[in-house]
């Protein structure tokens, strides 16, 4: 029997687990139809704590439950195969979170590290007060993608909706398609990388300069999101005027 | 939070098992609204010249038989009471409007829940798989319907309050969110002849729709209207007799998901709400942009 099966009952089948190695290498398959979400969520945790484990996840029938691989804190790879509801990948370090499908609100909301990589569309606060890692969604993200980020670096292949980048603090939105309505309002040090057009600008967001350094780091930054079709030179960066870092009674008008 | 669904059928399968779906959906949702539950189901159109009224009582010993022999004594006919529960559809020998006048008339004691050739409103307190049991959900067929599960923030848990509203004749209204400027518009409407029978906020959106249709408005106009005159956060769904539209507020902090096959069209505040669905691994899915009126109708489908 291979770390996984036998003990922890009503998961399903084990795909030729290989016993005894530091990690196993084919896919634990957790099937949410039979498995209660908790289960999985609590293996999932456990296995930071466990040698060997399986290294390999896939999750089968999400039917858009809530808080899907959340919590994650160890280098596992868990591929999802459907639709997912709230905020799955939540709080994500170290793993890699697959969604073969569409991801509900607040989509990898503080994430610390790892990856997180939805096919389909993520609804609103994708990548919500991100610490770090790199989230990539395929699709499109929905309003509010990467408020008040402190770090994340989220890519997104489509538009984002209104509000996106609301008070970002720190770390890298790049979006291939359009923005919406009030993008960067009330930005700090974010930087976002917009392809296509944006309806318009927030309080406080102006458009900056796309220098070397900045065609360097979207390179790179699309690069590690697999979406290397994109030409650097195609995007315009955004980011602070910094007139509202301190409140000045002049700008009274502006927050 | 409140859990709304709509079903829209393409096929004549979907409208044989409209009712199991409905009731399956729902029960998804019962964790966004565990106040109370209600749907709109449109079926069976009562014949031309007649109408369909669906009606409420608190009381439990409710004698619908003589109720239905008052209203085939007042229009003629033989009206048989169909009792689900709390509520009783009736098919009155009269237009409408004549007819829900009547009963508001001669039993102030019961609601009028909708009016019209095809839709039945029912809704009630209680959790929402307990509300699926009590009415029979299964049990129903049907072009189309809309259900709601309520978690009550503006008003009281009553079965007033819950949702659907009916906004005229087919015509209803299911809500996720809360409006902040309810009081002033309830009193502008009432001026305008509009009548409430509760303080809450989503049947005066029920009210300014059936307001602004009365005066002439389409649907599609009356729900751009919304956009300037509602203050506060909504995903509407209204149901007609031909179909529904969907609406979210422009700030769109409330959810809302709509999937399409070759067979349905579903509206769902969640995902998982649609996932029941047969074919749903397979459907067209997007989240409606905020502001915009999506609309269904079986003649364009």
């Amino acid at each position: 029997m291979g770390a996984g099966s036998g003990r922890r009952l009503r998961v399903g089948a084990s795909e030729g687990l290989t016993v005894g190695a530091a990690e196993t290498t084919a896919a634990e398959v957790v099937d949410l139809a039979v498995t209660p979400l908790r289960e999985l969520n609590q293996r999932l945790h456990d296995v930071a704590r466990e040698r060997p484990h399986p290294r390999r996840w896939r999750v089968v029938n999400p039917n858009g439950a809530h808080a899907v691989a959340c919590g994650l804190d160890a280098e596992v790879d868990v591929e999802i195969e459907g639709h997912v509801g709230y905020y799955c990948a939540g709080m994500n370090k170290m793993a890699t979170v697959r969604v073969r499908g569409n991801a509900g609100t607040g989509l990898a909301e503080n994430m610390m590290s790892g990856t997180v990589v939805v096919d389909g569309n993520a609804s609103q606060s994708a990548g919500a007060t991100g610490r770090g890692g790199l989230l990539v969604v395929h699709g499109d993200a929905a309003a509010r993608c990467g408020i008040s980020m402190k770090g994340v670096d989220i890519v997104v292949k489509g538009s984002v909706g209104h509000l996106s980048g609301f008070m970002a603090q720190a770390g890298r939105l790049v979006v291939c398609g359009d923005a919406g309505e009030a993008l960067g309002d009330s930005i700090y040090e974010a930087r976002l990388y917009v392809r296509g057009d944006v309806a318009t600008l927030g309080a406080d967001c102006v458009e900056k300069p796309l220098r070397d350094e900045h065609r360097a780091e979207l390179r790179e930054l699309l690069g590690r999101a697999a979406l290397d079709g994109f030409d650097p030179a195609e995007f315009r960066r955004y980011g602070s005027a910094r007139t509202l870092y301190n409140f000045k009674v002049d700008n009274a008008g502006a927050y | 939070m409140c859990g709304i669904v709509g079903l829209f059928s393409k096929a004549p399968e979907i409208e044989d098992s409209l009712g199991e779906h409905l009731a399956a959906m729902l029960t998804q949702m019962s964790d966004r609204g565990p106040d109370s539950a209600g749907v709109a189901v449109y079926r069976d159109p009562a014949p031309p010249g007649s109408s369909k009224l669906t009606l409420f009582s608190a009381d439990p010993l409710q004698d619908w038989d003589a109720l239905a022999h008052e209203l085939g004594q007042a229009f003629g006919g033989s009206p048989e009471p169909s009792v689900r529960s709390s509520h009783a559809v009736l098919v009155v020998e009269e237009e409408a409007e004549d007819a829900e006048a009547w009963v508001r008339g001669a039993h102030p004691e019961l609601r009028v829940m909708s009016a019209g050739q095809t839709i039945e409103i029912y809704k009630e307190t209680g959790r929402p798989q307990e509300f699926v049991r009590q009415f029979a959900l299964a049990d129903f067929r049907g072009t189309h319907a809309l259900g709601h599960t309520r978690m009550a923030t503006e008003s009281r848990v009553t079965t007033e309050g819950s949702h659907p509203f009916s906004t005229g004749l087919d015509l209803c209204l299911v809500h996720n969110g809360s409006l902040s400027n309810h009081n002033r518009l309830r009193e502008r409407l009432r001026r305008e002849g509009i009548d409430f029978q509760t303080e809450n906020d989503t049947e005066v959106a029920a009210g300014y729709l059936a307001w602004r249709l009365r005066e002439g408005a389409s649907l599609e106009e009356a729900l751009e209207g919304c956009l300037e005159e509602l203050d506060g956060f909504y995903t509407f769904l209204v149901g007609t007799a031909d179909g529904f539209a969907v609406l979210r507020d422009p700030i769109a902090c409330k959810p809302a998901v709509i999937a399409e096959t070759d067979d349905w069209v579903a509206m769902a505040s969640e995902w998982r709400a649609i996932s029941v669905l047969p074919g749903a691994a397979e459907a067209r899915e997007w989240e409606p942009a905020p502001g915009v009126v999506y609309a269904w109708e079986r003649a364009k489908v």
